[in-house]
């Protein structure tokens, strides 16, 4: 280990800052005193008044090290945006395939570089759109898929080899993958040329999103299941994207939100291995997705830290060796429950800089918030603003000339240094209380994020935390013109018409075998699920004929509330 | 502590219908009524408005919340309405809470929902909306 400083001048720097303390700082203190003491980041990290290269003479050199090169804190790749720019990956999902179809080719025309889907919540919870449950649900939230036909509708004239696509899915996410590969099957399509990512991020479901369908074990064996089927199969394709976002969003600080993530990404490494796959031949394609909250400095050290710590984690932990399995390729969206509905507009200024500390943290992608977010799905205006917010970053800030341009910064480092430590000690702590899958049991995650939750809430009641035009600066007489995204309300009826063709259409007692099939492949835990699935969709069958079926095997998940 | 005007602790019934799984609101609710002396009962995600007006006649609550932030708020209200006065339950007062359009807000009030405590709402003012409420109704 390298260190920044030689001790000589690491103590005639301390007795400097000591000296400045007693003198300028003293005297000016006497005068007027701080808005307050202590500071702290947003995750409750206290923070001193400045930082000196004393306060990182500890970090060895190596640990800050080079972008591209091990442990990745500067940037996974050794050119960053130089070279290419993120992907400007805005998520879209409504009505039927066709409708977010139209929507696609928008933001396509509008400079987008890949595409991010959003489905309606029967098809996340594994539901189709005829099911009593998805009664007033269908193709609201996101688009609604049942079916093979579905998913042709929403692809329709893009083409997949030369676009990304990226699926916010996760109980249901093998099944969606499924039909991506049939669809580029009967494209023509070479598999190992597509590229994309699925969620299927199931641990996160459980601690924070809540989106599960059967209990944990067989939940993680599908993941796993997908993690193998596309290292051997779709050798470009992200199986999953483990996700901290949603946990933020369910209340946690950025620390709990980088540390859980970790955990989860530990239990997701050890099933892959223990099915006798190298680490080295999945791992590459492991991927991430984290939030860009307000604490601008906070948000970058952290996206620092979590490359540092995933390097590390894979080296020391499960003995990686092929570099690529050790740096870290995360997705970035700004952070949707700090919109505010009152004085709306000023979500783009909320969005804009936290899109620029993703960018200055090193995102691969990105998605901006639309500014009308607290009130329904974002309209095709709000997208194009949100678009263009990021065009703006890219294309006249030239923040993207330098890689990691804050790298060196005495408080970033500082800051990553010590998210890097708190989130090694939680990951003790985790592995000491006997894991993540008996923590998440235990209700021990969620209680963690419903108490930063809480105390979120009271800190906004009491003004401690701001929210300008909620508890400051609020507008008394605020008239709200604004135009939001309209329900079509032939949605269902169009979409429950399709699934019904589909189901009139197929060889039943081809599917119902199938399904036989599948029940038998369930029981067996050392199969893959990935090529009965694949051959379930190919002949007709329904995302609910699927999970349906299952829920015989397997049962469903329950939780305990904690709050 | 926030009693009803019987001098008893008042009785929610905190309650997510359908299949959204947004909980971070409804946890922060349920932990600053329980804080202010309510009696707090969740029923935990996914529920169908019979589970949840079953549970709440059960439980012989005052106030039944019901958090939503999928945008169906319009489908599974009438529902909970119809089904509370088939069961002659219509004493119970129905609050709502979550992210929605302010016409949607509108159209609740107008059906019956008594309260719709948006994202934002400060803990204190969604207790004293609680107990206002209870208050008005008085005595049952």
């Amino acid at each position: 280990m390298t260190k920044t400083l030689d001790p000589s001048l690491l103590a005639q720097l301390r007795r400097e800052v000591k000296d400045w303390e007693e003198k300028e700082v003293a005297a000016f203190l006497k005068k007027q005193a701080e808005r307050k003491s202590p500071f702290f980041t947003t995750g409750d990290i206290p923070v001193k008044r400045v930082y000196t290269a004393a306060d990182i003479a500890h970090v060895p050199i190596e640990d800050v090290g080079l972008p591209g090169r091990y442990p990745f804190t500067r940037g996974p790749y050794p050119t960053m945006y130089r070279s290419r720019l993120w992907t400007m990956r805005q998520i879209a999902g409504f009505g039927t395939g066709e409708d977010t179809n139209r929507r696609f080719k928008f933001l396509i025309e509008q400079g987008q570089t890949g595409l991010s889907t959003d489905f309606d919540m029967p098809t996340l919870m594994g539901y189709d759109s005829d099911h009593p449950m998805s009664d007033g649900e269908v193709g609201r939230e996101g688009v609604a898929v049942d079916t093979l036909a579905d998913m042709e509708a929403l692809f329709n004239g893009i083409d997949l080899e030369n676009v990304s696509v990226s699926m916010t899915i996760n109980p249901t996410a093998w099944i969606l993958l499924a039909m991506y590969v049939v669809l580029g099957e009967k494209r023509g399509n070479d598999l190992n040329k597509l590229s994309g990512t699925i969620q299927a991020d199931i641990l996160k479901e459980y601690m924070a999103q809540k989106e599960y369908i059967f209990p944990i074990a067989p939940s993680v064996r599908i993941v796993r299941d997908c993690i193998t089927y596309c290292a051997k199969h779709l050798k470009r394709y992200n199986p999953i994207n483990i996700s901290g976002y949603h946990i933020s969003e369910a209340g946690a600080s950025p620390l709990q939100e980088a540390a859980f993530t970790l955990a989860n990404l530990i239990v997701y490494v050890e099933e892959a291995v223990k099915t006798g796959m190298p680490v080295d031949e999945f791992a590459p394609r492991l991927a991430f997705y984290f939030i860009s909250q307000s604490d601008f400095f906070e948000e970058i050290a952290k996206f620092r830290a979590a490359r540092r710590c995933y390097a590390k984690i894979m080296k020391d932990r499960f003995g990686a060796q092929n570099p690529e399995s050790m740096r870290l390729r995360f997705h970035c969206q700004t952070a949707a429950a700090t919109l505010t509905k009152p004085q709306y507009k000023i979500n783009i200024v909320r969005t804009g800089i936290q899109a620029l500390a993703a960018v200055l943290g090193g995102c691969q992608s990105l998605h901006t918030n639309g500014y009308d977010e607290a009130f329904a799905i974002p309209t095709e205006d709000a997208m194009r603003m949100a678009l263009r917010t990021q065009q703006i970053i890219a294309d006249e800030t030239n923040v993207t000339n330098v890689i990691d341009p804050l790298g060196g910064s005495y408080y970033i480092e500082w800051l990553t240094a010590e998210y890097e430590k708190r989130i090694f000690e939680i990951l003790k702590e985790v592995d000491e209380r006997g894991g993540t899958i008996k923590l998440i049991e235990e209700g021990w995650f969620q209680k963690q994020i419903a108490d930063f939750a809480y105390s979120t809430a009271l800190r906004k009641e009491s003004g401690e935390k701001p929210v300008i035009g909620v508890n400051k600066y609020v507008e008394r007489e605020e008239h709200v013109d604004i135009e939001m995204h309209p329900y079509d309300p032939t949605t269902a009826d169009r979409q429950i018409a399709r699934t019904q063709r589909v189901r009139r259409e197929r060889d039943n007692r081809k599917v119902q075998a199938l399904l036989e099939k599948l029940v038998h492949v369930a029981n067996s835990d050392t199969q893959n699920i990935m090529p009965i699935t694949i051959e379930l969709v190919r002949e007709g069958a329904t995302m609910g004929d699927i999970v349906e079926k299952l829920k015989t095997v397997w049962g469903t998940y329950r939780e305990i509330p904690v709050f | 502590m926030a009693r009803n005007v019987m001098s008893q602790p008042i009785r929610v019934l905190l309650a997510k219908v359908g299949l959204d799984g947004h909980d971070r609101g409804v946890k922060i609710v349920a932990r600053t009524l329980r804080d202010n002396g309510m009696d707090v009962i969740y029923t935990g995600l996914h529920r169908s408005p019979e589970e949840v007006v079953t549970a709440a006649i059960q439980e012989d609550v005052d106030i039944l919340g019901v958090s939503v932030l999928s945008g169906v708020q319009l489908t599974i209200f009438p529902k909970i309405f119809h089904l509370l006065k088939e069961n002659a339950a219509d004493d119970i007062i129905v609050v709502a809470g979550g992210v929605m359009p302010d016409e949607d807000a509108i159209a609740l009030r107008k059906m019956g929902v008594r309260e719709v405590l948006l994202q934002d709402t400060p803990p204190r003012a969604i207790v004293e909306t609680l107990c206002r409420v209870v208050a008005e109704r008085g005595p049952r």
